[in-house]
């Protein structure tokens, strides 16, 4: 058996929603370089939506699959919704991760997290 | 499939692997047994010891066979440990970068009231031989320093080391598990007086090895049993796998200077290929250093996500990151040489044996590029050192 599900290869050869968003209205970045792992998300919400999202991460292959697929689940949602993501929807997507990756699956929801936190931050709405 | 990890595990020989198969049809009894089917594989195990000890330049008394490099290194380290606490020595010396199946056992020995102290091994992956004298005290029992590193593949002064170990009146053990096989070892000329060495890293198989025990020194028993290898290691002896090994070794030595000069210039090739990369470094000495190893760090890039998509181009590979290990830090190698946590995690290790050719190492170099190429294009921390925001430290 392969380390990582299908999914998880899928999304990790094939990143969805890579890059940056130029005028992003919110901006996460967890982790850092001494562990291993920094997730970079940016939102672009309008009308309480996230019209669009992109990530970069510097990480192992669950930690880029845990970031393509969060930003697939998120993508024009209602922040509401959004905000209610957990990481357990995250692997769960994935197919599973191995035990001691579940940490990946964490920091793409503390990216997110962390970017509506600094939407609310920068616009002074509450979600 | 280009398979660039032999310091994890090689492919059996052709010969080991025949010599195996046959010894398995015709050899399978007990050693101990006293008849004739018996005394058979008893013959084929000491014609093993004998061919292995001819190799290494030991009298076949003084190898014992165990099941591997990390049993040796626990039967060596434990029996010094366990003569020198008699004299009331408890004081021992190793290297910072030593394999775990060391570190491990010294950490168990600090335990039971050892001092331990590590010698730097420095920027290149070298120690100095006179940082070990300088180290040794009155009650130092042994001095125990890795003949090549299994991550970085720098070759330790050994016979320096010995010669200033036999000065001082201290054992001297060295983990030769990378290094027999590979590079001309001598117990006799590296003043060695206990050594490990396993079969699977020299084209034998796996779940055998032998630890040498220069004549004379007490060693002392990890498996309590019967009374084989004379009485120092218990278990019906896998005559099978220590034919085979003694086969592969036979081999490996006849064919060291032939494949040695061909894989060191594929490993020089890899090398200098790869120095090409922007924001990449070497690790370890580039010249004292094993004939099939080469190690980078990578900038901006973590190694598991690096393995996985050379895996995906038919590349086998290995790298001292931290989600290759399941721990949160990088190898202990690699920060024992100097290098960030930052730039640890973004290491490759390329092991390369004689079945690698010129263009499937031109083929490793592309790949290696593009594979880097691909991950800094979406690492954040890339962006940022780009940007300047971040120092570049490659």
């Amino acid at each position: 058996m392969a380390l990582y599900s299908e999914k998880v290869m899928d999304h990790f050869r094939n990143p969805r929603n890579v890059g940056i968003i130029e005028d992003a209205n919110g901006i996460g970045e967890v982790g850092n370089a001494k562990c291993g792992d920094i997730m970079k998300m940016y939102l672009k919400i309008e009308d309480g939506i996230v019209k669009d999202v992109k990530f970069e991460t510097f990480g192992c292959g669950s930690a880029i699959a845990s970031s393509s697929m969060a930003t697939e689940l998120i993508k024009g949602k209602p922040v509401s919704e959004v905000k209610k993501l957990t990481n357990q929807a995250v692997a769960e997507a994935l197919d599973g991760l191995p035990a001691y990756k579940m940490h990946c699956s964490v920091l793409a929801e503390e990216a997110i997290q962390s970017a509506l936190e600094d939407y609310e931050k920068r616009t002074g709405k509450k979600i | 499939m280009i398979y660039c990890d032999n310091a994890a595990t090689t492919k059996m020989s052709e010969g080991a692997l025949k010599v195996l198969n046959e010894r398995l049809s015709d050899s399978w009894g007990n050693a101990s047994s006293l008849y004739l089917h018996g005394q058979k594989a008893k013959e084929a195990l000491e014609k093993a010891r004998e061919d292995i000890a001819g190799v290494i330049g030991a009298a076949p008394g003084e190898v014992y066979f165990t099941s591997g490099g990390s049993e040796a290194d626990n039967q060596a380290i434990r029996s010094a440990a366990e003569t020198g606490k008699k004299l009331g020595k408890t004081h021992i010396v190793s290297s910072a970068f030593e394999h775990h199946a060391v570190l491990h056992t010294l950490e168990r020995l600090k335990k039971e009231g050892f001092d331990v102290t590590l010698v730097d091994v420095h920027e290149n992956g070298l120690v100095v031989p006179e940082e070990v004298e300088r180290a040794i005290r009155d009650d130092t029992c042994l001095v125990t320093v890795m003949y090549a590193n299994n991550e970085i593949g720098t070759i330790q002064p050994v016979r320096e080391i010995g010669a200033i170990c036999r000065k001082r009146k201290v054992l001297f053990h060295t983990d030769a598990v990378q290094a027999v096989g590979h590079i001309p070892v001598d117990v006799s000329a590296d003043n060695i007086d206990l050594m490990s060495a396993s079969a699977h890293k020299f084209h034998g198989p796996k779940g055998t090895g032998f630890l040498y025990a220069r004549k004379g020194i007490r060693l002392t028993n990890i498996i309590e049993g019967g009374a084989q290898e004379k009485g120092k290691r218990a278990g019906t002896e896998d005559v099978p796998s220590v034919c085979a090994m003694a086969e592969a070794l036979k081999e490996s030595a006849a064919g060291m200077e032939k494949s040695g000069e061909y894989v060191r210039s594929i490993r020089d090739r890899l090398i200098e290929g790869l120095s090409r990369i922007p924001h990449s470094a070497l690790n370890g000495d580039a010249d004292r250093r094993l004939p099939g190893n080469v190690n980078f760090c990578f900038e901006g890039i973590e190694g598991e996500s690096l393995l996985l998509l050379l895996d995906d181009k038919g590349i086998q590979a290995s790298s001292g990151s931290a989600c290759t290990s399941g721990s949160l830090d990088p190898s202990h190698v690699l920060l024992a040489i100097g290098r960030v946590h930052d730039v640890a995690h973004g290491s490759l290790r390329l092991t390369v044996g004689d079945d690698i050719t010129e263009s499937d190492a031109d083929y490793v170099i592309r790949s290696v590029g593009e594979v880097v190429e691909l991950l800094r294009s979406f690492s954040p921390i890339w962006r940022d050192l780009m940007a300047g925001k971040k120092q570049f430290i490659l």
